[in-house]
């Protein structure tokens, strides 16, 4: 694929990536707001998901009616999965008279007996309010303390200004792919976290190789302007970065093919996480980089913790 | 260190790999009971079916309980040693006891002190004292009713037939169960949903609801349901006494029967010695009143008894299905709950959505993982291959160490795995670039190969060891789903370093390094 290292200027972009990049993030906030806050799933909300097989393509307008008709109008009912799948997943709010756990099952199969089809429950998660607003918050705590340990960790390892960089590229994205699950309507939930974080680690994967190699060069080209170094760099590792994110995305894409219904906006999550990532890495981290370099008077040639020498060829 | 002595050790971890893998492609095979294995990976809720829920246990129920039966007893004891007092009245867990004036009584001592509980200093006019449980008394009775409700709710759960259920406290007042491949939610349901109080009582029939003496006598209901759709039709009042004449905790047994002429379930009961002296002895006193069998606060039956019982045997009747029946004769056996409990989660996946999980699961992994391995042998051939073997490898000790330990699989676990396979490509992508940018540089072969994987030794390092940081503390901090897509992102994070390092390393040496003459690598 690529032999000889190429020469692109890639930091040139950046006076047009940054727009790219704030107009993303803004149209998350944008969208967010538009929509009234995220679309949380039951992890967050509470209330009681019901996943129903039918034996026969299930007709939603016809269920709807039936429900209704028993008094139950506060329920949401849509397909799940592939049609061939025949399945719906049946939405109840927490103080739903059909959700309290005894007679659940008893009221919907009883429900159910008037619709033209065989009924077959998969899948029942109730969570009560107060299950929702704690997994809401150890959610929240787990990203920000792994956040912070990484922001820590590349300050230790490399300097602050890597760390600063690293950890608004890791937000950036972050924010990208909630935007997308906004823009989109789709479900935020625990599944949907865990996705993120994978996205974190994934990103913070690519932008610490590209560091790596930012640091080696800082200290074997000492005369050279910050910007020549970092593009350097970049193009260095860009048959790498190229390569991972290919064959990574094979088996996300594979997830979203063959994964199944529960798991794909976990794999969509993924798919969108890895384009961003791999973009932020070469036009987010290592332009606000620069940026923080160029602000600090008087620019220091090495880094001063760095643990590599000038290493001989 | 030698190349022999080195590739003997890989070829030890990678038997050792085998031999802990075995288990878990034993336990997955048609026809196989998977408990035979017990090294084997277990599969989560969400991947063989099953129920999880997270019940509360009402702790401070069982607190209100013991300060109302205490405001009881000192009642007692007051009016048996004649000290006039105004009113002993509770409110929330504070007793608070008025006595006429110029009465006095020293609670700190026999028979009071075994009653209670601490004084809060009185400042309070006419004579009041008010009286709270000890701190540590409080303790006690809270840590009773979790100890208590488990063993209640083990002893239940063990009827459902479920071949390793577990029951986990979890914080102050939570009880995590875990019922894989439970075949009926429903009965699950009404095993561990109700408290299990059964009282027998005396029903006044002269009062009624709306004039009934509130010292001595309660207000109970009975529901009559719909026989076919179970539906509360209507709500019938029983004026019952205070006094509770016997409990459900002297059943010595619970047994399902049928009613000769009408074939309708009953629950037949038998009491213990102390049961059945105590219910020959009421149903001797109260002939010609009613019997009212009340369970959880609901009037059962209000049956008129008509001369005494001995022998110990009662019976509870009802509109009951027999699963119903059935269902509340192992309730009744097992003992009343010490306090309500209330489901705060509960997340049940059926058996066939588990099974598609798993196979889906796996055929995304298969067709991902071939992608990758087909590619990298197109890219880097014999080089390729080396990562391909290494890769098999990673996932192979990856299943061994999850067996190994017993850990459970769960489908965002999976998902770890299928995206620590797509990672841990990485390593070798980032070793052989740098050998291969090293080779453009010069053309000693040796120096760049050892090169290429020492300056990409630092680099994968530094990008490993700070996602394991975020994997750990998603693991220390997160819950569920998270916590199992932890668990296999770290243990994929460090089995792939070994693999792709050392492992790949080896075959470099083994082929390459140890030639005297080395013309050409294939990356």
């Amino acid at each position: 694929m690529l032999s000889q290292p190429l020469q692109i200027r890639f930091l040139e972009k950046r006076r047009y990536t940054i727009y790219l990049s704030i107009f993303l993030v803004l149209s998350t906030f944008l969208s967010v707001l538009l929509h009234g806050g995220l679309n949380y799933g039951i992890d967050f909300r509470g209330g009681t998901n019901v996943q129903i097989r039918f034996d026969s393509e299930p007709d939603l307008n016809q269920l709807r009616d039936l429900f209704a008709s028993q008094g139950y109008d506060s329920i949401t009912l849509q397909t799940f999965g592939a049609e061939e799948d025949r399945e719906i997943l049946l939405g109840l709010p927490i103080d739903s008279s059909l959700g309290t756990g005894e007679s659940l099952t008893t009221n919907l199969q009883k429900i159910l007996q008037n619709a033209n089809t065989q009924p077959e429950i998969r899948r029942i998660e109730t969570i009560g309010p107060k299950v929702g607003d704690e997994l809401k918050e150890d959610a929240l705590l787990a990203v920000l303390i792994a956040l912070g340990l990484v922001l820590l960790y590349i300050s230790v390892r490399f300097q602050w200004r890597f760390g600063i960089s690293a950890v608004v590229c890791l937000l950036h994205d972050v924010l990208a792919v909630v935007g997308v699950f906004s823009l989109f309507d789709k479900e935020f939930n625990l599944t949907i976290i865990a996705a993120l974080l994978t996205v974190v680690g994934y990103s913070l994967n690519d932008t610490i190789v590209v560091f790596d190699r930012v640091r080696e060069n800082l200290a074997k080209f000492r005369k050279r302007e910050t910007e020549e170094l970092l593009d350097l760099s970049i193009n260095e590792t860009l048959s790498r970065t190229l390569l991972t994110s290919a064959t990574t995305l094979f088996v996300v894409i594979m997830l979203l093919l063959f994964g199944g219904e529960i798991i794909h906006d976990f794999a969509f999550a993924l798919f969108v996480g890895i384009l961003v990532g791999t973009y932020s890495s070469i036009y987010v981290a290592s332009p606000i980089f620069l940026m923080l370099q160029e602000k600090a008077p008087p620019k220091p040639a090495t880094p001063s913790n760095t643990e590599l020498t000038q290493e001989s060829q | 260190m030698n190349v022999r002595v080195k590739g003997l050790l890989i070829l030890l971890v990678f038997a050792v790999a085998v031999f802990y893998s075995l288990p878990t492609y034993q336990a997955y095979q048609p026809g196989v009971d998977p408990q035979q294995h017990p090294n084997r990976v277990n599969l989560g809720l969400d991947l063989q079916g099953g129920m999880y829920l997270d019940i509360e246990i009402k702790v401070e129920e069982a607190v209100k309980e013991t300060v109302s039966r205490t405001a009881q007893e000192l009642e007692d004891l007051l009016l048996d040693n004649y000290v006039k007092f105004v009113e002993v009245r509770q409110e929330n867990n504070i007793i608070i006891l008025e006595m006429e004036k110029g009465e006095t009584v020293n609670l700190t001592e026999s028979p009071y002190d075994r009653l209670l509980v601490q004084f809060t200093p009185t400042d309070q006019p006419n004579n009041r004292t008010t009286l709270t449980l000890l701190p540590e008394e409080l303790t006690r009775i809270q840590e009773n009713a979790i100890t208590q409700a488990l063993e209640v709710l083990r002893n239940r759960i063990d009827s459902l037939g479920v071949s390793e259920p577990t029951l986990q406290r979890q914080g102050d007042n939570s009880i995590i169960i875990q019922l894989p491949g439970l075949k009926d939610r429903s009965q699950a349901i009404e095993l561990i949903g109700p408290q299990a109080v059964l009282e027998f009582r005396i029903v006044n029939d002269d009062a009624t609801p709306a004039a009934y003496n509130r010292y001595t006598e309660v207000v109970r209901y009975e529901e009559i349901r719909d026989p076919i759709t179970q539906e509360v039709l209507s709500r019938n009042p029983y004026v019952l006494s205070k006094e509770v004449l016997l409990t459900g905790e002297y059943i010595r047994d619970a047994r399902v029967r049928f009613d000769q002429q009408t074939n309708q379930p009953y629950v037949s009961l038998s009491f213990d010695s102390i049961g059945a002296d105590r219910f020959a002895k009421l149903t001797e006193r109260n002939q010609g009143k009613r019997l009212a069998i009340v369970l959880d606060d609901k009037v059962q039956s209000a049956p008129v008894i008509r001369e005494k019982i001995g022998g110990g045997e009662a019976s509870i009747s009802g509109q009951f299905t027999t699963e119903e029946a059935g269902n509340l004769s192992i309730v009744l056996r097992s003992g009343s709950l010490p306090a309500p409990i209330e489901i705060r989660e509960e997340r049940t996946v059926g058996a066939s959505l588990g099974e598609d999980s798993v196979e889906q699961g796996l055929t995304s992994l298969l067709l991902g993982g071939l992608l990758v391995l087909i590619f990298m042998m197109i890219y880097y051939r014999l080089a390729g291959v080396f990562a391909a073997f290494a890769l098999v490898f990673n996932l192979l000790l990856i299943i061994a160490v999850l067996g190994g330990v017993g850990a459970t699989l769960t489908l965002p676990g999976m998902a770890g795995i299928v995206l620590t396979t797509g990672m841990a490509v990485d390593a070798n992508v980032l070793i052989f670039q740098r050998i291969r940018e090293e080779l453009a540089k010069s053309n000693n072969l040796r120096s760049s190969i050892n090169e290429g994987f020492d300056r990409a030794f630092k680099t994968i390092l530094d990008a490993n060891v700070t996602t394991l940081f975020a994997a750990l503390a998603l693991l220390q901090f997160g819950t569920g789903p998270i916590k199992g897509f932890a668990v296999t992102l770290s243990l994929g994070i460090l089995s792939s370093m070994f693999t792709a390092i050392v492992v790949t390393r080896f075959f470099f040496e083994m082929i390459y390094l140890n030639r005297k003459q080395l013309k050409a690598i294939s990356i």
